[in-house]
């Protein structure tokens, strides 16, 4: 007698073999993924432009102040008085690589340029520093500078913040290289380093020689 | 299925009994992140709040078409739309927060608290009671964040909101503003809370 033969497999159904089917289960993954996606495409598309302008304002709002002091801007803002901005985009190249610093142009009505602001940054002791860094119109003085973004140690890097600290570099000359020093500083490129935070108060003074060495000559030529 | 707690009982076990930071101790991170300063702390309990509610009304109105293996990712999916959601806000109309919060709003989205309330809560029961569970949860959090963050900054920085409460004598305890001051004042808090559970019931036990 011949040994019975294992019947063969059924082949499954359609409707099994759909339901099955990987991509048939995650339908609800799907079509949720399609909602949630159009409907961030439409958040971004509505609040976007204000997020964008609230990263202009931020360097726009400090500009009086790095250009004519504190207590200069303080007075223009209470007569309502706005300084022309006029934002470019300088480029360049350094060790074959191009990189474009943006450059605030700001200007008065009626006495033509009062000074620039650049936009910088550069490795700090804990993360990126952004800097604002303010000049005179030939670019031969450091006007102000202002911290936009550090995540330094609190209580100690973070002092870079501070006006008294920030205001050392104000009407430093721009043709030497600035140093910064642990006691008191009393030469006239020199800086002095906040007690506790030298990393933080060297990477700032180098952001800002970079960006002096890199643009004097091209915003004196213009 | 086993019978579920109400509504109301959600919401009152999230803020004290179930405290998602004290009792959980879940959603860790932000609470030792973002705690040296009470705005900030608020505004991390508000963000939490928005998206754990909508999270858990969410899966909630799906909670019957979900598919055992599939849920995590349904969860993460719509954690992570809520998330993103909140931080454009926070960047469009409170720009400084949103910056002093930094990666740490879109880092709500591996919260561990708002899976567990999808998991526990909102993929079982219907929406009012996962709408109630994530209010009390978000109080609960609001107030382990704030209990906190009002320890760091007073003693950190002598200000509360902002604003000078301290003499000027007193010598900032720069440490409780730095990291190891979120791990000491935390883990003292939770000490505390935990003596004073234990002392209630010991209390109790002897009538």
């Amino acid at each position: 007698m011949k040994p019975i033969q294992p019947m063969e497999p059924m082949p499954p159904s359609m409707l099994a073999r759909l339901k099955n089917n990987k991509i048939i289960q995650a339908w609800l993954v799907l079509i949720l993924a399609i909602c949630f996606g159009s409907s961030l495409a439409g958040i971004q598309l509505t609040l976007g432009p204000r997020i964008e302008q609230n990263k202009i304002n931020e360097t726009r709002e400090k500009v009086p102040e790095l250009v004519l002091g504190a207590a200069h801007a303080r007075q223009l803002a209470e007569e309502q008085k706005a300084l022309e901005i006029q934002p470019q985009s300088v480029a360049v190249t350094k060790n074959g690589r191009q990189t474009a610093y943006s450059v605030l142009e700001a200007r008065d009505p009626a006495k033509g340029r009062l000074g620039w602001v650049v936009k910088t940054g550069g490795q700090g002791y804990a993360d990126k520093i952004e800097l604002l860094l303010g000049l005179d119109p030939a670019a031969e003085k450091v006007s102000g500078i202002f911290v936009l973004e550090q995540k330094e140690t609190p209580g100690l890097g973070n002092k870079i913040t501070d006006e008294d600290w920030r205001s050392q570099f104000i009407g430093k000359e721009t043709d030497r290289p600035l140093e910064v020093v642990k006691d008191t500083a009393d030469k006239e490129t020199e800086i002095s380093a906040i007690t506790g935070a030298t990393i933080s108060s060297r990477a700032v003074t180098t952001i800002v020689n970079t960006a002096v060495a890199d643009l004097k000559g091209k915003l004196a030529a213009q | 299925m086993p019978d579920q707690p109400t509504s109301a009982e959600r919401f009152i076990q999230g803020i004290l009994p179930e405290n998602p930071v004290y009792r959980q101790l879940l959603g860790l991170c932000p609470t030792l992140a973002v705690t040296n300063g009470m705005q900030a702390a608020i505004t991390m309990s508000g963000a939490v709040l928005f998206v754990l509610f909508c999270a858990n009304v969410i899966v909630s109105l799906i909670r019957n078409l979900l598919k055992p293996h599939l849920r995590i990712v349904i969860f993460t999916l719509t954690i992570a739309t809520f998330v993103t959601i909140a931080d454009r806000f926070l960047a469009a109309y409170l720009y400084q927060m949103s910056k002093v919060l930094g990666p740490y709003i879109p880092l709500i989205i591996v919260n561990c608290i708002i899976i567990c309330r999808c998991e526990v809560c909102a993929s079982k029961q219907n929406v009012v009671a996962a709408g109630a569970d994530a209010i009390g949860q978000s109080i609960g959090f609001a107030l382990a964040l704030s209990s906190i963050a009002a320890v760091r900054e007073i003693l950190g920085t002598g200000h509360f909101f902002g604003i000078r409460v301290l003499p000027e004598v007193w010598p900032d305890w720069v440490v409780m503003v730095l990291p190891p001051g979120a791990f000491l004042t935390f883990g003292l808090l939770l000490g505390l809370i935990n003596w004073y559970g234990t002392y209630r019931a010991e209390k109790a036990e002897r009538g």
